[in-house]
């Protein structure tokens, strides 16, 4: 059975707390206290991943998502790399599963791209940067990032499909 | 609903996720660690009020530092009071959650490595062209 590849990884960051903690020991606790905070927040969501992994899996083939969201569809499949970017939730690492999961089944890349662009239009933080910029700055960036998210997802397979 | 399918999409959606577990404990073992070593005071005197260099430094800032946006926007506050311009607070807000250096090995592990540096990359080019073009419409509004 292969290695999950994982696991050299989550060795590499321990390891790197390991190196932290001889040189500037008093960094522990606070970042222990800031990883379990987080690690709360995210269980919710690692639930509701598998959720919508589980609907996917079920109900959508992957001949409907290559028909939809491959090569092949139209402005639809930015539409809706727009909308689902910016309505997902908590940290990006959390959709990693499920986008290696689409991009396997044929969806294409620039939708993947444009979708965790999308993903730093959070309608729930908007009062916060009206707060912090003002209405109009958050207006004009808010538009701005949508619209580059698509001229990303467009580069990007470009590039990538070269 | 047939129990055969139910069963063959529980582990389809199971399977990915307990693969990527220990790379999302990693990421967020990173990220405290991060958070932890780098005090935020500091940030503001990487800044030169240079009106060239200061939003690709903003930019390189968004881009190492990870966390909640909220942080960003109290720290993108902080920065413009201090005279930085708002190109540079723009592309410092945007790299921020465009681009993300400590998730990168995870993003490679899982979407591939050529997707995840030339997405990267682009969010980091695309964050100072963003803020640019955000600041000059202001302008003109």
């Amino acid at each position: 059975m292969a290695v999950n590849k994982g696991w050299y990884f989550l060795g590499i960051a321990a390891a790197a707390y390991v190196i932290a903690a001889l040189i500037k020991p008093s960094f522990l606790l606070p970042a222990m206290q800031f990883f379990v905070k987080i690690i709360l927040k995210i269980l919710p969501l690692f639930v509701l991943v598998f959720a919508i992994m589980f609907v996917i899996n079920y109900f959508v083939s992957p001949k409907w998502l290559v028909k939809h969201l491959g090569k092949d569809g139209g402005i639809g499949t930015w539409i809706l790399a727009v909308i689902t970017g910016i309505i997902s939730t908590g940290p990006i690492y959390m959709w990693y599963p499920m986008l290696a999961e689409l991009k396997e089944k044929g969806v294409r890349q620039g939708f993947i791209a444009a979708f965790l662009y999308n993903r730093a239009v959070k309608p729930a933080l908007i009062p916060l940067m009206i707060f912090y910029f003002g209405l109009m700055f958050t207006i004009v960036l808010t538009i701005v990032m949508i619209v580059f998210s698509i001229i990303q997802g467009k580069v990007l397979e470009k590039i990538v499909e070269v | 609903m047939n129990e055969k399918s139910i069963k063959k999409a529980l582990i389809s959606a199971a399977k990915p996720l307990y693969r990527t577990a220990p790379i999302i404990v990693g990421v967020v073992l990173l990220v405290s660690l991060v958070n932890a070593l780098i005090p935020k005071t500091t940030f503001a005197t990487l800044f030169s009020k240079n009106i060239i260099v200061d939003p690709v430094i903003a930019a390189a800032l968004g881009s190492i530092l990870a966390g909640n946006p909220i942080t960003s926007y109290i720290l993108g506050g902080e920065f413009l009071g201090l005279g930085i311009s708002l190109v540079a607070v723009t592309a410092f807000l945007v790299a921020w959650v465009t681009v993300g250096m400590v998730q990168l090995p995870a993003e490679i592990m899982m979407l591939g490595k050529r997707f995840a540096i030339t997405r990267n990359v682009l969010s980091f080019v695309f964050s100072i062209l963003v803020a640019i073009i955000t600041v000059l419409i202001l302008g003109v509004v």
